[in-house]
């Protein structure tokens, strides 16, 4: 996120060429209330980003827990409330900005990638987050997530997977496992789910973690790394949806199966899981991924986690050893490598424009065929 | 030329359609005789001319046309343009679907359309003769390229013999000249094989028509020598063969005379020749200047709006941002985010691109942030006629969202004028923090007529304020508290601290923003959202009404690029002896507030549309007006001979008209009158 960059940067520079009126630039109106109300706080406590909005979600839903976990860690960012913006879609988790005290909109249905992207895109210095579900991301809003990903516009994208339609009363979403029985399907569902994180990786996504609603110290540590990516991170979250679709993570939750089938991602770490590191990670005969057992094999077959491949392959066997049921589900950081960022390279473009020929709206106007009449 | 003065031409004395000599130089007196190599030339002048270019799509048509335009606009005559060409970019060679045409009007007085009917006809192969010869009146001038009437060419679009040569087409002046040959009969020496040698075809042509029009020919070569840059042998053969028709029009006998068209009186000033959409996008990065914003567009390719994108990509000195979207809803999505970060958001796409914006243009009303979308209308429905034009775009602008979503639109009436209307568009954005969907078409996107530059310091002011301290009594900040004038909310941009704020699609509580769900609520952020709307006509200027009789009992009511038809169509109507009132509406959201007063003033109210009585039905459920709705819906602009047709049908039909016409011999002939 470059808002670190600017926090203690008070002129927001647009790249604007001076405009003929005298007129309050993007700038000029920051200038103004940096005036009138002080320099920027970026010393900030979880209470300065909560709103006087009564937050109206199921009681029990797992939205709370990470509203929390967003509003106690932000602060360590040194980001002003004000340079943080959060652009949301359409579902219960979409509506997270109503509850942070910082700039938000709340918008349509899967749009939001697509809305951030011309906020973020022409607006560097600021720190853009996007709220997002399963049905918003992955349904509706598919496309533009892709895209996004692909151009790597700064972002960081928090995708609440609780694998239901939750707004909507329940219908099966495109995370869903083969079978669910919803309203909308009640023989079983027959579509054949996505997997966020090897979506993501498919698109060339240059950060991609997973985290847990209710592992707060996980969850702070994966969305710490995105929000310091520059780039588009995303971060699919396990949300728990007690009223349509309660217990969907338990295997991973309860302290008697979670860690038998999850797989913590430490850069730089053997991948070694399970209750006395019974199981690991080594690679199969066709450049895949497998689990094995770790006294079946040399140690020096395990896998070394390595975010930083530049290949998307490794990390994407590594999504592919779940399963719908989640069984062997990585949690952690997949994937996090540097490429440019399509913010920083639009303005790059707009720099050198201007440094080769400077705006000029008359000449602009009167082209070059043109002719005088007396 | 047509943008701004609605006034009446001078000039009537012309040619009429279909009089246009060629070969027999006695049949106008203003002949006179030049000799050049040798020949005894006459020259024949003339008031006005109309040719159409008509070729297969590979031909480069549009190109030439283009270059022909560019040097009657620099020789000083007033002109339109309509090109006409095929959706598919290469249809099968030399078949009728491929057949892609040109058509310039150039003048020596004001003209307001591209002409009904071409007075030349230049064909390249027998598809074009086919698909254009029923636009062209007997006598008409018809020049074809021999070469290319093969017995293969004739067969493809079946001509069982040779027209050029079965007398079929004795009605027309007909000269068959070997185009193709003798370009590569010039370019035999340039290096470059027959294939290739044939493609300066069109330059040869462009050569020969320069020659006939006495067109100053410095611009093309200098256009050549850029556009081949870096192939020099292919501008040097362009050349060649565009010199090389030249001289052969000096040299041939097939050509006895040539034209002088002289230049338009137009008002002092610098001009240029300009098209619809590059106005467009000249406006749009206008009113970034004029307004101190960066200016940000989110677009999707789609013809014919895609030229604003590709224009607009090249100004990024001028702090314009460019986005090409994954689709229509990124576009405007984009947009609509960068508005909220302060930029002026803008999206560009034709009819079904707008469909698929109408819940983010929704969005953008209940949200209350500037944006422009800019639908330049093709043939629809669905996929449609995408290179061709049309208005029935106007009702999906006005109406085509969910719920009560008021969007004031703006249409421009002539290329040139899609520049102010595109200030226009931004100043209400901004002005009034609303989506504005400007309605501009194919004709207007593609079409070109001289452009009297402005001074760009005269352009409107569009300087706008951010909202920079709490507006609250307790300090807090209201991001729905109203301007009481214009009802517009603030505008704070996020980076502004102690303005954060939450905005959404969700109902608005009154000045807090607050999600609100209640029904008096609801009622009256519904009723304000359409007052601040409706508020807009205060800023309005009254509506100009051109009666220049004074006596008028009908009214013509139009919108967007019909005006250079009707305008046109009233010259001839007013020639005739005949009264009639033109109104033509620049916005269709507001109507002006003068709207309803004037109409009930004529006994008949006609509203020419090129879709099936769009405008006609608003007028007529708003002012309770019995509006004579005249539609067509060709995929082409309308001709001016048919429209004063239909008005003078109707006023003549007018209880009280007939008896205040004159017929008196002093009566200008309409086929006299000036278009
Ligand atoms: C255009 C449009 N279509 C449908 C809806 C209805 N709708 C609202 S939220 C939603 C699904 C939300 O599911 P998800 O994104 O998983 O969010 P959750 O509620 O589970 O957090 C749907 C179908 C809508 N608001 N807009
Ligand atoms: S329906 Fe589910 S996801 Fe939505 S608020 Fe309730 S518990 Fe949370
Ligand atoms: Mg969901």
């Amino acid at each position: 996120m470059t808002a670190i960059e600017s926090t203690n940067a008070h002129v927001h520079d647009l790249g604007m060429p001076a405009a003929g009126p005298d007129v309050t630039t993007i700038s000029g109106a920051i200038d103004a209330s940096v005036a009138a109300n002080g320099p920027k706080q970026t010393t900030l406590k979880a209470k300065d980003l909560k709103t006087d909005q009564e937050v109206r979600w199921c009681p029990g839903c797992g939205d709370y827990v990470i509203l929390n976990a967003v509003q106690s860690f932000l602060p360590s960012l040194g980001i002003a409330r004000e340079d943080m913006v959060i652009v949301s879609g359409i579902g219960c988790s979409s509506r997270f900005p109503y509850y942070m005290n910082t700039y938000g909109m709340h918008s349509i249905h899967g749009r939001a990638p697509a809305i951030a992207t011309g906020l973020a895109a022409s607006r560097p210095d600021l720190s853009v987050w996007v709220v997002t579900g399963d049905g918003d991301a992955l349904s509706i809003g598919g496309n533009h997530l892709i895209h996004t990903l692909r151009r790597n516009v700064n972002l960081t994208i928090l995708l609440f997977n609780n694998r239901i339609y939750g707004l909507t009363k329940g219908q099966y979403s495109p995370t869903s496992e083969v079978g669910k029985v919803t309203k909308s399907t009640p023989m079983g569902s027959i579509d054949a789910p996505f997997n966020p994180v090897s979506l993501a990786l498919g698109a060339d996504a240059t950060f991609v973690g997973r985290a847990m609603d209710s592992d707060r110290k996980g969850l702070t540590d994966v969305l710490r790394q995105a929000a310091e990516h520059q780039g588009t991170s995303l971060v699919e979250i396990y949300q728990n949806c007690n009223i349509f679709n309660d217990g969907a993570f338990e295997l991973l939750k309860d302290p008697a199966t979670g860690p038998m089938w999850t797989i913590p991602l430490v850069h730089g770490e053997p991948l070694v899981f399970g209750p006395g590191g019974a199981s690991c990670v080594v690679r199969d005969d066709f450049g895949g991924l497998r689990i094995a057992e770790t006294n079946q094999v040399d140690a020096s077959q395990i896998v070394v986690h390595d975010a930083h491949r530049e290949d998307p392959s490794y990390a994407f066997a590594l999504s592919r050893l779940s399963s719908q049921d989640l069984r062997y589900s990585p949690m952690g950081v997949f994937r996090s490598v540097a490429k440019p960022t399509y913010d920083r390279m639009m303005a790059d473009q707009l720099e050198d424009a201007a440094a080769q020929e400077p705006a000029d709206l008359d000449a602009l106007l009167a082209g070059s065929d043109s002719w005088t009449v007396s | 030329m047509t943008g701004t003065n609605p006034g009446i031409s001078s000039a009537a004395n012309g040619v009429a359609p279909g009089m246009h000599p060629a070969v027999d130089p006695a049949i106008d007196a203003a002949a006179h005789s030049s000799a050049p190599g040798g020949l005894v030339k006459s020259v024949v002048e003339l008031d006005r001319v109309v040719i159409r270019l008509a070729g297969d799509s590979g031909d480069g048509m549009q190109l030439t046309g283009g270059r022909f335009t560019s040097e009657t606009a620099s020789f000083g005559n007033d002109l339109s343009t309509l090109p006409n060409f095929p959706a598919e970019i290469r249809a099968p060679t030399g078949t009728l679907p491929g057949v892609s045409s040109f058509q310039l009007h150039f003048a020596d007085h004001d003209i307001m359309t591209p002409g009904d009917a071409p007075d030349v006809l230049v064909v390249m192969n027998p598809a074009a003769l086919k698909a254009n010869l029923v636009d062209l009146p007997g006598g008409g001038l018809l020049i074809a390229d021999s070469d290319e009437f093969t017995p293969r060419n004739l067969a493809k679009v079946g001509y069982a013999s040779n027209p050029l040569e079965d007398g079929s087409l004795e009605k027309w002046q007909l000269v068959s000249v070997p185009l193709t040959s003798m370009t590569t009969d010039a370019l035999a020496d340039s290096g470059l094989g027959k294939k290739e040698a044939e493609r300066s075809k069109n330059m040869f042509t462009l050569g020969l028509l320069s020659w006939m029009y006495h067109r100053p020919t410095e611009g093309t070569i200098r256009f050549l020598e850029r556009q081949f840059r870096r192939k020099p042998q292919i501008a040097a053969a362009n050349i060649a063969a565009f010199r090389a028709g030249f001289n052969y029009g000096e040299t041939t006998e097939a050509f006895a005379v040539s034209y002088e068209v002289k230049p338009a009186p137009m008002a002092p000033g610098k001009y240029r020749h300009i098209s619809g959409n590059q106005a467009l996008s000249y406006g749009l990065v206008a009113a970034g200047q004029r307004s101190g914003l960066p200016v940000f567009l989110g677009a999707y390719p789609i013809t014919p709006a895609s030229d604003i994108l590709h224009e607009l990509s090249k100004h990024k000195a001028y702090g314009v941002r460019t986005f090409q979207a994954e689709d229509e809803i990124a576009g405007i999505g984009a947009a609509l985010g960068a508005s909220f970060g302060g930029a002026l958001g803008v999206t560009t796409t034709s009819g079904p691109g707008v469909a698929l914006k109408a819940e983010t243009i929704g969005l953008a009303v209940m949200t209350e942030l500037p944006l422009l979308i800019v639908d330049v209308q093709r043939g629809g429905p669905s996929t449609g006629l995408p290179t061709k034009t049309e208005q029935s775009d106007l009702l999906q602008a006005l109406y085509g969202r969910n719920g009560e979503a008021p969007v004031p639109v703006i249409a421009p009436r002539s290329p040139g004028d899609c520049f102010d209307a595109t200030l226009e568009a931004a100043r209400i954005a901004l002005t009034y923090r609303t989506p504005v969907i400007l309605l501009s078409d194919g004709y207007l996107a593609n079409g070109a007529e001289p452009w009297s530059i402005p001074a760009t310091d005269e352009l409107p002011d569009l300087r706008t304020e951010f909202a920079t301290e709490p507006n609250g009594e307790d300090g807090e900040f209201l991001p729905y508290l109203r301007d009481p004038e214009t009802l517009a909310r603030p505008w704070a941009v996020p980076g502004t601290a102690g303005l954060q704020h939450r905005i959404g699609g969700l109902e608005k509580a009154d000045k807090t923003g607050n999600i609100s769900y209640d029904p008096e609520n609801h009622d009256f952020m519904t009723r304000t959202r359409q007052a601040k709307v409706d508020g807009i006509a205060a800023s309005i200027p009254a509506t100009e009404v051109d009666d220049p009789d004074g006596d008028a009992r009908v009214a013509v009511i139009g919108w967007g690029s019909t005006y250079g038809p009707i305008g046109a169509a009233c010259r001839r109507i007013r020639a005739s002896g005949r009264s009639i009132a033109q109104v033509h509406l620049r916005h269709l959201n507001p109507l002006p507030a003068d709207l309803g007063e004037i109409l009930a003033r004529y006994d008949r109210v006609v509203c020419p549309e090129m879709n099936l009585g769009q405008l006609a039905m608003v007028l007529r459920a708003k002012y309770l007006v019995d509006v004579h709705s005249h539609t067509q819906v060709r995929g082409l602009p309308f001709r001016a001979a048919e429209l004063a047709a239909v008005f003078q049908d109707v006023i003549d039909g007018t209880t009280g008209t007939v008896a205040t016409l004159d017929t008196g011999s002093d009566t200008p002939a309409q086929t006299g009158a000036a278009l």
